[in-house]
């Protein structure tokens, strides 16, 4: 699959939100710069995560950071996956401007109770720290920052102290079916005659 | 027995609705340490996706050659499957019903059909193919042998020990006719067990030798089994053998064709009066989503967490907002079609109206009448009460099959006993709590291999009923009067696995090279007839008619239409099937007599 950068497909589009989305959550400084755009000020967005160019900051080690591209297929699995049980491409499509919270209520009771069936029996999750959220917690020296952020006030060294706003989501275990060798991930949801 | 290696016991459920498979490892088992495992059977879950469950849908598919891509079925050892079955048979079959097989189990135990000819579905449109009930059952038993191998390339699936489980209501056709499907799905070392005994083994093992705390001796456990499609009640006595427990099975209950899946129609059709009232049109296909909301809805209201749960009812477009159907089931509601239909509060003494045995005539599966399961069971009690009592008092109580995972229902149907008991006096029976009640067959099957080799307690069994043969009277002809029948009791209850019965003692005349037809009997109160016994008369509650036996004599050495004096015997094979044999008066001959698989 090769994205257009100026023009992107539907496919290259779905690859592209879900970048975004990931790396909003994963990167502050992404998030600023994404809600910038979206308030149309913006200064121009970081190129989307599979383009395989290095990050704009100006790195002055000579070797390039490598980044890999996200496999593609096992995204479109999941979202297959959501959309058979509970219908989560539907509901996301829908323009839900023009309904009342009731309406749109009841689809997300189907929406939910079909993806959480389908997350519950994929994805093992626990939350990263087991602690009431509201809780004081210290983080040692040499705390893994990718499943610990840190918000606030950050100054001085660690040990830090401070309140859990999230306890986090680890995936303990993931599994999603086998595909067979002609399947087609991009039918995300096949169309339906009835005859 | 050949030399080959056996490191394990595969206990399989058949079930209606699902089959599981639990496996004990016997080389890595001692005392009441015991490795045993569920069987995650790979299956496909959509076009092209292939998972690994724990249970296989008891669903088959039979595709149009156009409907599905090329290779999309593909299975690990199967890239072309003619059948589809499990997950994916019961979601295609929910948008095309007329390919879809469902109850085979209950198919394969009606003896108003062929079970041998291919009549499923039901409703396929001509021209289409269609599968027998045995075929269907075997599909699925091959598709578990080979999900095993799959996972046991050092255990060949062949060269195992496998119980498979029956329901203990099934007469000794069904019995056949299920070994018949596991002999053809490549099933070798084969053993029957009835399910409800299973669940007990697989209380037993549960309780990792503390049954033995829990059951004293004279104790009667009440197994009652609801499953999807089915319920089944049984008893099991606790008794002293050599100085310790023992436990026997010393009845078991009518072929109730009741289950989980009644109940959630029940709530459907409850569902959708509610919406035409309210003036809504409601479709065929939005009541099948409604009966999928009502599942998930009774669980959640018969746990006691809400008073009402919203069902909605998606569009099949692609938009999902406004086009969905909305109402919502209330707990009283619940309470009213499963409690009060399905577990109504009555006393011991009411019965069904009718017994579920009857109207055989019909093209649909004989469901039971009176969808009062207490009724069923106040029925069963009865008749297995002592001389002078009203009904058997169980003292002890074990739940097995999905439904009675729902509290609610547990608590009314202990509930009901309770009030049984108290108004005769008796002690309250107590409740024996077991684990896993979707897999706990299928547990308990494999814990039945290591029991039998000698690792726990086994339960004495045998013939559930005892078997009589009907036997025309010679009188002269009554206009519009068939001749008055005696049956002959052929084999006793309780005769056990690899025993033979003695002949009956009277002579049969059998005409070589002719096909002749006798009607056949069974008896779950008459235990202590022998073989030979003669009954001139008897009451419906006493003698049930099953489907009739027929013998065929090869002419061999004696000329067509001789008639030869035989005597009819009866065992029980090492599988735990009933053969009757025509045995003539001289020569060591026996002829087999068979269990007629289709009602004239």
């Amino acid at each position: 699959m090769t994205d257009e950068l100026d023009r992107p497909s539907f496919f290259a589009r779905i690859a592209i939100a879900f970048g975004a989305f990931f790396r909003a959550l994963g990167s502050a400084e992404y998030a600023a710069g994404a809600r910038a755009l979206a308030s149309g000020n913006a200064p121009a967005l970081p190129a989307p995560a599979p383009e395989p160019e290095p990050e704009p900051e100006p790195e002055p080690e000579p070797p390039k950071p490598k980044l890999e591209r996200a496999p593609t297929a096992s995204a479109l699995q999941l979202l297959a996956l959501f959309q058979r049980e509970g219908r989560f491409v539907d509901f996301l499509r829908e323009d839900v401007s023009g309904f009342g919270d009731a309406d749109i209520g009841a689809a997300a009771r189907v929406v939910h109770e079909g993806c959480r069936k389908a997350l519950d029996e994929h994805v093992d999750l626990e939350p990263v720290r087991s602690e009431e959220e509201g809780a004081r917690v210290t983080l040692p020296k040499g705390f893994d920052a990718q499943a610990i952020r840190l918000t606030g006030n950050v100054v001085g060294e660690a040990p830090f102290t401070g309140t859990l706003q999230h306890g986090g989501w680890r995936a303990t275990r993931i599994e999603l079916p086998s595909l067979t060798e002609e399947h087609d991930v991009h039918v995300v949801a096949p169309a339906e005659v009835e005859l | 027995m050949s030399e080959r290696e056996v490191n394990y016991t595969i206990g399989v459920d058949l079930g209606t609705t699902h089959c599981a498979v639990a496996a004990v490892d016997h080389d890595l088992s001692e005392g009441e340490e015991i490795a045993l495992e569920v069987l995650r059977v790979p299956q496909s879950v959509a076009p092209g996706e292939v998972e690994a469950r724990d249970l296989l849908p008891s669903f088959l598919y039979l595709p149009h050659d156009q409907e599905l891509p090329a290779g999309s079925t593909a299975l690990p050892w199967n890239p072309t499957p003619a059948h589809l079955v499990g997950e994916l048979a019961r979601r295609l079959g929910a948008g095309s019903p007329t390919r879809l097989v469902s109850s085979a189990k209950s198919w394969l135990s009606h003896p108003g059909v062929d079970r041998r000819g291919a009549i499923l579905p039901v409703d396929a449109p001509e021209g289409e193919r269609r599968i027998s009930p045995v075929d269907a059952s075997m599909q699925y038993l091959a598709h578990l042998r080979e999900a095993w191998d799959q996972s046991h390339p050092e255990a060949p699936f062949a060269q195992q020990e496998v119980v498979l489980t029956v329901p203990a209501s099934f007469d000794p056709a069904a019995r056949e006719l299920t070994a018949e499907a596991a002999a053809q799905a490549g099933y070798q070392h084969l053993t029957l067990l009835e399910e409800p005994q299973a669940a007990l083994y697989s209380w037993v093992h549960s309780t990792e030798g503390g049954w033995r705390e829990t059951l004293q001796v004279g104790d009667t456990i009440l197994v009652v089994d609801v499953g999807g499609g089915t319920t089944d009640f049984s008893l099991i006595a606790v008794t002293e053998e050599d100085g310790s427990l023992a436990l026997e099975r010393i009845a078991v209950g009518d072929h109730i064709l009741l289950g989980g899946d009644n109940m959630d129609l029940a709530l459907a059709y409850t569902v959708k009066a509610k919406l035409e009232g309210e003036g809504k049109n409601v479709e065929d296909w939005q009541v099948r989503g409604i009966v999928q909301g009502c599942r998930q809805a009774k669980e959640a209201l018969l746990a006691g967490e809400t008073e009402a749960v919203p069902i909605v009812v998606p569009s099949r477009g692609s938009k999902l907002i406004g086009g969905s159907l909305r109402t919502e089931l209330t707990r009283a509601e619940v309470e009213a079609v499963v409690l009060n239909g399905f577990f109504p509060e009555v006393g011991v003494d009411e019965h069904p109206a009718r017994r579920s045995r009857t109207a055989l005539t019909q093209l649909g599966l004989p469901y039971a009448q009176d969808a009062g399961i207490t009724r069923h069971l106040a029925s069963f009690l009865s008749r297995q009460a002592p001389e002078g009592a009203r009904f058997r008092h169980p003292s002890a109580l074990l739940w097995n099959g999905g439904v009675l995972k729902a509290p609610a229902i547990a608590e009314r149907l202990q509930g009901v006993v309770s009030s049984w008991l108290a108004a005769d006096g008796g002690e309250p029976a107590r409740l024996l709590e077991g684990p896993d009640l979707d897999r706990a067959v299928a547990r308990g099957a494999s814990y039945y291999g290591y029991a039998r080799r000698g690792g726990g307690v086994r339960i004495r069994g045998g013939l559930a009923q005892a078997y009589y043969v009907g036997v025309e009277t010679a009188q002269p002809a009554v206009p519009g009067l068939a001749p008055p029948v005696h049956a002959i009791c052929v084999a006793p209850f309780g005769l056990e696995e690899g025993h033979e019965a003695e002949p009956v003692p009277q002579e049969l005349g059998l005409v070589v090279g002719e096909p002749v037809r006798f009607r056949f009997f069974g008896s779950s109160v008459r235990r202590d007839d022998a073989v030979g016994t003669l009954l001139q008369r008897w009451s419906d509650e006493e003698l049930v008619e099953l489907g009739a036996i027929e013998a065929n004599l090869p002419a061999g050495d004696r000329r067509a239409g001789e008639i030869v004096p035989v005597r009819l015997g009866a065992r029980v094979t090492e599988v735990g099937t009933l053969v009757l044999e025509a045995r003539p008066r001289e020569g060591d001959q026996r002829w087999n007599v068979e269990l007629s698989l289709r009602e004239d």
